[in-house]
């Protein structure tokens, strides 16, 4: 044989060799060097987790009526895959699912777009969960329906029909509630995103968040953890054991300070105030009704901060969210036109109080040293300041009177007075080194200008009007001025030259000093306006310390968290947030007074009128009438009872309404008269109260191991006939109003701006100005040429309007 | 040459007693080569039957239906093997043409109306009682004789094969070459090339055949590249370690659950019928072309390097043959089977490695396969007769 034959041979024996070393060397690369990366390949290849969702926890009222719960719904979904594995995007599945459950095919496509993707309609319409979890297209679905999909599977590749637990805001008593409860949205691939990047895994693909109120707030202890099955499967899908498996753990239920019954009357006693407005002509404007176009009502216990009722016109029912809102219900609930009904006035509304924050400035004046509660004071009919005269509501006199009555009769003048005095005693227009500004300090005591700790996202904080917020505000605007000043109004001159003057003079006088601290800037604050600003939670708040001699506590809607067995997880205690800054003889003196309100002042018509027997169940209240200007006056009614042993502080306020005593006042003495069982003759029946005994509940509800809640007798479903209207509704079409249709009140573009949404999106400020009268926060500039009443606003108070609140 | 382990007395008594009683021959056989083959076919068992075990009791048939046959399938070729080992060396040469001959026409059977597809190879004939044969396999026994016999030709013992005697071994090859690609066995057909190319190599033909054969061989390879026959990820995963996982397609599945397989068996595996993959059945055809994931991922880097191993010992046993053939025809048979067994073994593991592109073809020994062996039982017969012949 050659010896060309035998190198060959060896050649050949190299390449045996190499070949086999390559083998190995590659196999070792597979199996130790990337090892692990394969294990978890193998791991994720043979198990899957079946997710059993754990069942949201309820919110109960005080008594234990669910406020939210949960009911098992046929739904309806479709796998987004699946849509896009279809040549035509799932167009004419998504056509034979909706000829199938009776909805319109636009609406199935829209609600399956991604939210961002081009053409998708505006969020919560489109899908803002995860791309990879089934969408649902109804929740309504009927049992037939579901039997059609689920027996044509080759028609319907995707979409599957199964009974799931979803949210429903049942209303017990009629009660509403829906700005405390919230509402629920799919978890969104950005959260699964973070929560992975946290290394935390409390959220489950097919979740539900809370997105508003107590269900965002109480989110982590509402949801649970869900359950997870592992099971060993193979290629096919078919199980082959159970690796392991974790059973859900129900969510916790969230226990309310809310009490259903009392909440339910406060929404009905809010409405009748509104049609109460809206029947009652305006005398100073020839007796044109009142608009009334919103209003807010906040019971509260004084002796906690628990916030026993709120609520808010206009209102939409929760139930449209559930299963995810229609655009047409989304749109209802949240234009403008509609002002905002997903806004709660209560928490997210800032408004000038009026007459009812008297209670906060008088005694910072008393305390001031130069106003002994033993004296009398003038009341006249109007008071001189600089060269404006600023006068009492319809310029009544009194005469010589004590402070008590001054409070009793709303006597606007002698708050002037010591406002005005103590200004020019702080160096009037050259303030002094350190003024003493003892109304506003006593505002800032009470801690109004601040959020109040409400457990419920979203909430506003209000405003003091004080010399650093006056410097701010012209630091933020003076350019503006300054700016309009020299340009003089072009677009108004046309028209208006005198205008477009007067417009010019007031921007230069902004421009070079709308930083002055004037004494008309304290004369309205002295007297709950100017740009004063708070919300009538705050305001409750304050009649709340009052009442209970003087503690501010946190308000809190949630009492407890507690298990599905009835267990305690966390009882809210009250937290303290501070002490009024009030000397007891000054409280007592206050207290006394706000009593003689109800007596014999301007609160003792409302009483009157339901006949509510004062002498058993004494109230101490204030009224308050608040100029807007441009607007109607804003009703406000501000009280706590039993005056002797105070439990609540109730304060109602509507937009727009008129006086407080004519419009809140009545509503307000209805509230108490249902909690404690007042009937219509003035005898008390204890057997009718709302509220046994007259205090809230001190014991959690009885909650049966198995998670059900003993109801109280009588316990009731559903909206009630003369509750508030809702916008929005159940069901295919909204529910319309069941009252007044809501286009009875069609505000200009700027009379949107008079209340602020407490979280306005980015880029969406409102177009017209923002500070339409003294009212308005400071965010944001006004346009080139603003409207005069801006402009007025901004140079201080109207000279010689004569109609002052009472 | 000296024959190692054999003192010369046995070899000189051998020589001079030809004709001897066959008795008087076990103990020259290689048992190092015997002993490797069977335990490539006890692992092999074992393997087939931990990857059709499941798949069995799924079916509702025995489970161990395809361990019995596969056990079957080696005795039988056992039985092959040991007459393929005592046929007459000398009139193997006269058997040549009858082989082919043979195979030729077991080939033509196939693509005629006798013959059955199965995965997509038209390459199998399907005979009563639930057997089939898959005549492609019996053609390379055929070819590494008939290449041997052609290209050791009436010479000398330092003569070279003329050109002549090349173009007729190939034009030989090209016949049963030719019908397996129209089946089309791809993998076959590349395991045919590396046998023709090994053959001639070693005949001692000139260089320019091995290298225009070898040029040849690139240039069909580009052809088929471009003609879509070969696909760009299989090229690119012969080329790349780095990133077995990059091909998304269809076939990537498999190649993808083999790699999970072979890679989540760490160095000593999860335990024999403990692979979640090959239990969980998520290897396709793992008795057969994929059996080495059930090695892999069951029995580790040990079980796994094991086998290669075994193929190492096995193509070292096959090598020294040939080193130690007594003429080129011993010679070249035995370099035919080394270059069919290591093709074959490099590119049936090599695709469940990731290395080379998926074709199918059985692991030597270790895969189920009734064709397959009996083919590989007759080629170490062979080895053992040229083994033997050293004797004669």
């Amino acid at each position: 044989m050659s010896e060309r034959s035998r190198l060959r041979l060896v050649v050949l024996q190299v390449l045996v060799v190499s070949l086999l070393v390559t083998l190995f060397g590659r196999l070792w690369f597979l199996q130790v060097a990337s090892g692990e990366k394969y294990q978890a390949a193998a791991t994720s290849n043979r198990i899957r987790e079946i997710v059993t969702p754990a069942p949201r926890g309820l919110i109960l009222d005080d008594r234990g009526r669910p406020l939210a719960r949960n009911r098992t719904a046929l739904v309806v979904s479709v796998s987004r895959t699946e849509l896009l594995q279809q040549k035509d995007g799932g167009k004419a599945l998504l056509q034979r699912v909706a000829k199938v459950i009776g909805e319109p095919f636009q609406t199935l496509w829209d609600k399956t777009r991604l939210c961002g993707e081009p053409g998708a309609p505006k969020p919560p319409t489109c899908w803002n969960g995860s791309p990879y979890q089934p969408i649902p297209l109804t929740e309504e679905a009927e049992p037939k329906m579901a039997l059609q999909i689920m027996e044509r599977r080759e028609d319907f590749p995707g979409v599957t029909a199964e009974l799931q637990a979803v949210r429903e805001y049942p209303q017990p008593m009629g009660a509403n509630a829906a700005h405390e409860l919230g509402y629920l949205g799919p978890v969104t691939q950005g959260e699964l995103d973070a929560q992975k990047a946290a290394g935390k895994s409390t959220l489950e693909q097919n979740d539900v968040v809370g997105r508003a109120g107590l269900e965002k707030q109480y989110d982590q202890a509402l949801r649970g953890a869900p359950g997870v099955e592992k099971l060993a499967v193979d290629q096919r899908g078919a199980v082959t054991g159970v690796v392991g498996s974790t059973d859900p753990t129900p969510g916790n239920y969230v226990v309310t300070n809310i009490d259903a019954g009392v909440q339910a009357v406060a929404e009905q006693q809010l409405w009748a105030a509104i049609q109460r407005a809206r029947t009652t002509g305006d005398l100073n404007k020839g007796g044109k009704k009142f608009t009334a176009d919103s209003g807010a009502v906040v019971v509260l216990d004084v002796k906690t901060g628990g916030v026993v009722a709120m609520a808010s016109y206009p209102t939409y029912d929760p139930n449209v969210w559930v299963g995810g809102i229609s655009q047409k219900n989304y749109d209802a609930i949240s234009s403008e036109t509609n002002l905002y009904p997903n806004q709660s006035r209560a928490f997210q509304g800032e408004f000038a109080p009026g007459s009812t924050f008297k209670v906060v400035t008088l005694p910072g004046a008393v305390q001031s040293g130069y106003y002994p509660l033993d004296q009398t004071y003038p009341c006249v009919s109007a008071y001189r300041i600089g060269d404006s005269l600023k006068s009492n509501y319809e310029s009544e006199a009194f005469g010589n009177i004590s402070l008590k009555k001054a409070l009793e009769v709303s006597c606007d003048t002698i708050f002037y007075k010591f406002a005005y005095e103590q200004w020019l005693r702080d160096g009037g227009n050259t303030p002094v080194k350190n003024p003493k500004d003892p109304m506003f300090k006593s505002a800032t005591g009470y801690l109004v200008g601040q959020k109040t700790g409400i457990d419920l996202p979203g909430e506003v904080s209000g405003r003091i009007p004080d010399r650093q917020w006056k410097q701010d505000y012209w630091e933020a605007t003076r350019d503006y001025y300054c700016t309009a000043a020299k340009t003089g109004f072009p677009n108004t001159r046309k028209k208006d030259p005198a205008k477009a003057d007067f417009l010019t003079k007031l921007s230069q006088e902004n421009c070079t000093e709308g930083n002055r601290f004037r004494g008309g800037d304290v004369a309205n604050f002295a007297i709950g306006q100017g740009d004063l600003l708070v919300s009538p939670l705050q305001m409750a708040m304050v009649y709340a310390s009052i009442a209970n001699g003087g503690t501010i506590y946190e308000p809190h809607v949630a009492k407890a968290v507690v298990r599905p067995d009835g267990s305690v997880v966390e009882n809210i205690k009250p937290v303290v947030r501070g002490k009024i800054p009030v000397q007891p003889k000054v409280l007592a003196y206050m207290k006394d007074a706000l009593r003689g309100v109800t007596d014999e002042g301007t609160g003792h018509y409302p009483f009157v009128q339901v006949n509510f027997p004062l002498d058993k169940i004494p109230v101490a209240s204030k009224t308050g009438t608040a100029e807007v200007y441009g607007k109607e006056s804003t009703s406000w009614f501000a009280s706590y009872a039993p005056a002797t042993d105070p439990q609540y502080a109730i304060v109602m306020m509507v937009t727009q309404g008129g006086t407080g005593s004519g419009v809140s006042g009545p509503s307000v003495a209805n509230i108490y008269k249902a909690i404690f069982g007042v009937q219509d003759d003035g005898s008390i029946d204890p057997a009718k109260a709302l509220v046994p005994g007259g205090t809230p509940a001190t014991k959690l509800p009885s909650i049966a191991p198995d998670g059900t809640v003993v109801l109280p007798k009588g316990t009731t479903f559903g909206a009630q006939p003369n509750g508030l209207p809702v916008v929005g509704g159940v069901g295919k079409e909204a529910r319309p109003p069941k009252s007044l249709p809501l286009n009875v009140v069609i505000p200009s573009v700027a009379d949107a701006a008079y209340w602020q949404p407490a979280a306005a999106p980015p880029g969406s400020a409102p177009a017209g100005p923002e500070s339409p009268t003294a009212s308005g926060p400071v965010s944001g500039l006004p346009p080139a040429d603003p409207p005069p009443h801006l402009v007025l606003a901004a140079a201080g108070p109207p000279l010689n309007r004569s109609r002052w609140p009472v | 040459m000296s024959a190692g382990g054999y003192p010369a007395a046995v070899r000189s008594r051998g020589a001079q007693a030809s004709g001897r009683s066959r008795e008087s021959v076990w103990p020259r056989l290689d048992w190092v080569l015997v002993g490797t083959v069977l335990a490539m076919c006890v692992v092999g068992s074992l393997l087939v039957w931990s990857a059709t075990r499941g798949r069995m009791i799924d079916a509702g048939g025995d489970p161990q239906s395809f361990v019995k046959k596969n056990v079957l399938n080696i005795v039988i070729g056992l039985g092959l093997g040991l007459a393929t080992t005592f046929f007459d060396y000398r009139m193997l040469r006269a058997y040549a043409p009858v082989i082919y001959v043979a195979s030729i026409l077991g080939l033509l059977a196939v693509l005629s109306p006798l013959g059955s597809t199965i995965n997509g190879a038209h390459s199998w004939i399907v005979l009563p009682a639930g057997f089939s044969v898959q005549p492609a396999e019996f053609a390379k026994v055929a070819l590494v004789v008939g290449m041997a016999v052609l290209l050791s030709e009436k010479r000398d013992a330092e003569d070279t094969p003329r050109d002549v005697d090349v173009m007729l071994a190939l034009a030989f090859a090209a016949v049963p070459l030719g019908l397996i690609m129209l089946q089309p066995d791809l993998g076959t057909s590349l395991v045919i090339c590396c046998l023709l190319l090994g053959v001639i190599a070693v005949s001692g033909a000139k260089a320019r055949w091995v290298g225009g054969l070898v040029l040849a061989g690139v240039l069909l390879g580009f052809v088929a590249v471009q003609a879509g026959v070969i696909h760009e990820y299989q090229i690119k995963r012969l080329t790349s370690f780095v990133d077995p996982n990059a091909d998304p397609s269809g076939s990537g599945y498999n190649v993808r659950q083999a790699q999970i397989a072979i890679g989540s068996g760490g160095v000593d595996g999860q335990g024999l019928f403990h692979g979640y993959q090959t239990q969980g059945k998520f290897v396709p055809e793992q008795q057969t072309d994929f059996v080495f994931t059930v090695a892999g991922e069951e029995l580790g880097l040990v079980g796994a390097g094991g086998i290669i191993a075994l193929l190492g010992l096995l193509l070292w046993r096959a090598l020294r043959i040939a080193a130690r053939a007594e003429d080129l025809f011993g010679r070249l048979v035995a370099v035919g089977i080394v270059c069919w067994f290591t093709f074959q073994a490099f590119e049936n593991i090599g695709m469940t490695l990731g290395l080379m592109p998926v074709t199918g073809v059985p692991l030597p020994f270790v895969s189920y396969g009734g064709s397959s062996m009996f083919a590989n039982f007759m080629a170490v017969g062979l080895l053992e007769n040229v083994h033997l012949r050293r004797y004669a």
